[in-house]
């Protein structure tokens, strides 16, 4: 890039410099003008046919699609004259003409480009006095219904299976105003990444048969957060509505997931809402589990504790700073820290390099490992006899409940009881990954960040709070204030996270120290 | 002309001087008449010399745009190393032009002749000859001469003897006006859906399967043989002596409401008037010419009057307001509605948008709507304005000119018979065409 000179343009009376070959769209962004456009989206192959993004450009006899016109040393560009606003003014009246105008019972309402660019500068009335086209919905399959009276013909959804999945299921049929995009005989949205057309649809022609009439656009809170359903990490933005989890979509990293998420993950969210959950600190007693304060419950897990060899059952999908308090715990009783990773079949998406849906569903498993637990698929053969059993948020098999009885004590520290088992002498209750702050180590090595979407319930508490007050009352001093300081102190220990911070990491991560070996090994 | 009438004493046989001369479609009858002689001395010709004389000639684009075709060959650069392809655009689908359908009928060997001289001038080994999937006699008449020149070793690998290969196929089209377009064509030969692609890249650049490409319409390629043989010395002085612009002869497609319809050969700068009265035969019986499109459909609409005042040549028709085009030039007479006849029109753009830009996909049947409602006697008075907006929305905003082509004969009608589509609003008649035409 440095060698490259750059191309000096100027864009809305602003001067702009970018790399050769960038279209003026792109070039507008970085000068914070954004050219209102449909078929064009950066994550997939240009069309340059919705006409919308036309710009004027001095010396040109035509107005210039955006999308499609390199830029030029010396350019002038003009976004809203009103040559340019005369054209998209246009366009959108083109667009609405058969469009059914039904914002009221469409789910796109409030995140709509279509409605957003109509208000910005469409036209107040539509002067069409003839019946407008009538086509009904159709089922893609997958998680898509198509509704083809809003559709624009924007072809952003048949670029997305045919460049990026490399699935062929959509088409243009048809010509002129009775073209729909349709779907080849026999073949259905069944690609493992086929609902990024619902995200790449610009306005309510594609939407979610899971998230259909669930909530209306503006009534969502949207929270930064990492997908939890593989090793790959996607980045996604969390949308809940009166703390409930309603929506998970993906939010652009290009280092990981470009603009994409894949279908099991989007639709695995249940959990985030899930009812039976821990909700106080309760210990073992004659009577069955007693409900107790916080100091209670920690000071009698640190009494059972003392003496004992630990051995925790972790979560692979509990965050770094989790997994490095749980991991000072084992290391101080000499004990043994394991995990188990769940597997599932890989679904890579071709267009996109180095992104799939990994085997390991699991979202940390490689923090895991930097942080010295031992990867098992029987985990609980390494318990020994007399060991104290910390089971960090993560369920067991049926056949791990043989293997119980070696243990001298049972402490759950979870968001719900563990299935499969029979009884624990202490109970903490945890906050899930919605519920607190935290990083994560993908597959490849990368650190990052997601952020508290929701409240928890009860008196659950953030995971690195409650195994920091247990440190505590163990007599290890770990008194950190927010999730930050416990993401320091592993910093500070860890060789692997050396020179990481909360405010490096940002929203997009960073790579461990050791990450391109990592990288290597896991290829 | 020559088939089904015959040829008028002032057209100018070049291209058409075998139409109806059923020997002429065999090759030992094209040999005969002199076929071939072009490309065995064009294949021991340098590309670039023929270029040369190409340019030298004038010859201009026949399908529309008329573009010189010497300079259109001289943009492929020809020591690339990367393989060439010319395609013959034979897919005639604009409204009122049958030309080409002819060149194919009766002389399949000449447009052979043609395409591989210009596959030679452009440095392809492979062409392709696009053709309307509708020309059915056509595509047979092709592949029946395409085999004879194959077999006795015209074309192919060591092409006359010449040591080049160019081998020439006949690719069938599906029935879309838009493959047409070349970009549109390129797409289709390469099995995708026939929608115009952005320019840039030029088809010079990266066309037919991304390698340079050249797109000649049929009766251009046609030309070429005669060029060569006869010198371009020849060629251009078929023209009018103000405008050295225009050379050679067109061929002309007559339809409607004419005495003679049919395809005619003159040269370029002839005088419109004389061409319609006396080489067509004027109005039918009892009626008088009112309005001619006169370079199919995709142009604007002249008056008679103007139509008299104007010489048959790129620029003899640019001067009266319209454009030669493709030189398929559709009359209509004082019995005929013109509202119906562009909403006849109009309909035919609406069907056949490849639906990718806003303006177009909607723009086309929008206006159609409009038309079809007023033709029915439903109009109102703010739609005559309404279709006028639409076309300004739909002319120069597109990625081809399908779009602008629909929004021409709306403009140019309205502007020259818009008191026509004004009584059909205020008065609300269905306006009905006398079936039996004298």
């Amino acid at each position: 890039m440095a060698d490259t000179p750059l191309v000096n343009l100027t864009i809305e009376g602003r001067p702009v410099a970018v790399a050769p070959g960038t279209s003026i769209l792109e070039a507008a962004k970085t000068a914070g003008v954004l050219i209102p456009h449909y078929c064009y989206h950066p994550g997939l192959p240009v069309a340059g046919s919705c006409r919308m993004c036309l710009v004027e450009v001095e010396k040109f006899p035509k107005l210039a699609p955006s999308c499609a016109t390199a830029v030029a040393e010396g350019q002038v560009v003009h976004v809203n004259s009103d040559k340019a606003r005369e054209a998209r003014k246009g366009v959108l009246e083109m667009l609405l003409i058969n469009h059914p105008l039904d914002c009221p019972i469409c789910d796109q309402s409030g995140e709509c480009e279509l409605q957003d660019y109509t208000f910005q500068e469409g036209p107040k009335e539509s002067r069409l006095r003839d019946p407008k086209r009538f086509n009904p919905a159709e089922d893609f399959g997958g998680d898509v219904l198509y509704v083809q009276n809003r559709c624009i013909l924007c072809t952003r959804c048949v670029r997305f299976m045919d460049d990026v999945a490399h699935d062929t299921v959509l088409n243009v049929s048809e010509r002129g105003d009775r073209a729909f995009i349709g779907k080849f005989e026999g073949k259905d949205l069944t690609h493992a990444w086929a609902a990024n057309v619902i995200d790449v649809c610009p306005v309510g022609a594609l939407v979610s048969k899971d998230f259909l009439n669930k909530a209306r656009a503006w009534e969502l809170d949207r929270t930064a957060s990492v997908c939890t359903s593989c090793s790959q990490g996607c980045n996604i933005i969390v949308e809940t509505r009166d703390n409930m989890v309603v929506r998970l979509r993906p939010r652009s990293n290009q280092g990981v997931n470009q603009f994409f998420m894949c279908d099991h993950g989007r639709l695995n969210y249940r959990w985030m809402n899930r009812r039976d959950r821990l909700e106080v600190p309760s210990i073992l007693g004659a009577g069955g589990h007693a409900a107790v304060d916080w100091e209670v419950a920690l000071e009698a897990a640190a009494r059972v504790l003392k003496g004992k060899r630990a051995f925790v059952l972790a979560s692979p999908d509990l965050s770094n700073e989790a997994l490095h308090l749980l991991s000072r715990l084992v290391r101080r009783s000499g004990g043994t820290g394991a995990y188990r990773v769940p597997q599932g079949a890989e679904a890579p998406l071709p267009g996109v390099p180095d992104l799939a849906l990994r085997a390991d569903r699991a979202a940390n498993a490689t923090g895991a490992q930097l942080l010295g637990f031992t990867r098992h698929e029987a985990p609980l053969d390494l318990l020994q006899a007399g060991d104290a059993l910390i089971i960090a948020d993560t369920d067991l098999s049926e056949a791990d409940v043989t293997a119980l009885s070696k243990a001298a004590v049972t402490i759950v520290i979870g968001t719900a009881m563990p299935a499969h088992l029979p009884k624990a002498d202490i109970l903490l209750p945890i906050a899930n990954m919605t519920e607190e702050e935290g990083t994560l180590t993908n597959l490849r090595g990368r650190v990052q960040r997601y952020l508290q979407a929701k409240a928890a319930p009860g008196m659950s508490r953030p995971t690195w709070y409650v195994l920091a007050d247990l440190l505590g009352a163990m007599g290890e001093p770990a008194d950190y204030f927010v999730a930050a300081d416990a993401f320091a102190a592993l910093a500070a220990s860890e060789p692997s996270f050396a020179g990481l911070s909360y405010d490096t990491l940002g929203l997009r991560g960073l790579p461990v120290v050791d990450a391109e070996r990592l990288a290597e090994a896991a290829r | 002309m020559g088939y089904p009438h015959q040829p008028h004493p002032r057209e100018t046989l070049v291209l058409s001087k075998h139409f109806g001369d059923a020997e002429a479609r065999s090759l030992e009858g094209w040999k005969k008449r002199g076929g071939y002689q072009a490309l065995e001395m064009a294949l021991r010709m340098d590309p670039v010399a023929i270029q040369n004389v190409v340019k030298e000639s004038g010859l201009r684009g026949r399908g529309g745009a008329g573009f010189p075709t010497g300079l259109k060959w001289s943009f492929m650069k020809l020591d690339d190393g990367k393989p060439h392809y010319l395609c013959c655009n034979a897919d005639e689908s604009e409204p009122g032009t049958f030309k080409d359908r002819e060149i194919m009928r009766w002389t399949p060997h000449a447009l052979i002749e043609g395409v591989a001289i210009g596959a030679h001038a452009i440095g392809a080994e492979t062409a392709y000859i696009y053709i309307r999937g509708e020309f059915t006699e056509p595509i047979q008449r092709m592949e029946a001469a395409l085999a004879e020149a194959r077999a006795a070793g015209i074309i192919g690998k060591n092409a006359m003897g010449s040591g080049k290969t160019i081998n020439v196929w006949v690719h069938k089209g599906a029935g879309a006006y838009i493959c047409g377009e070349e970009t549109a064509l390129m797409n289709s030969i390469e099995g995708r859906r026939g929608n115009p692609r952005i320019k840039p890249p030029f088809p010079a650049v990266a066309g037919l399967f991304a390698k340079p490409t050249t797109i000649n319409n049929v009766e251009t390629l046609t030309a070429v043989p005669h060029i060569l043989t006869k010198g371009a010395e020849w060629y251009k002085q078929m023209a009018r002596p103000d405008n050295p612009k225009s050379t050679g002869t067109k061929l002309w497609s007559v339809c409607g409401n004419i005495q003679r319809p049919g395809n005619y050969e003159v040269q370029m700068g002839f005088p419109f008037g004389e061409f319609l009265h006396e080489v067509c035969g004027g109005a039918p019986k009892g009626r008088t010419i009112k309005a001619i499109i006169p370079g199919g459909s995709s142009v604007p609409i002249i008056t008679l009057e103007e139509a008299e005042r104007a010489v048959m040549d790129y620029e003899g028709m640019m001067a009266v307001g319209t454009m030669l085009g493709s030189a398929g030039c559709i009359v209509i007479d004082s019995a005929q509605s013109m509202p119906r006849q562009i909403a006849r029109l109009v309909r035919f753009y609406a069907h056949e948008s490849c639906a990718q830009c806003t303006q177009c996909r909607e723009g086309t049947a929008w206006s159609s709507k409009i038309l079809d409602r007023i033709v029915a006697g439903d109009g109102a008075a703010e739609d005559l304005d309404t279709l006028l907006d639409i076309g300004e929305n739909m002319t120069g905003k597109t990625i081809c000119v399908l779009s602008d082509s629909c929004a021409t004969p709306v403009a140019s009608g309205l502007q020259k018979f818009r008191h026509e589509f004004e009584a059909l609003i205020t008065r609300k008649t269905i306006h009905t065409v006398p079936t039996v035409v004298a």
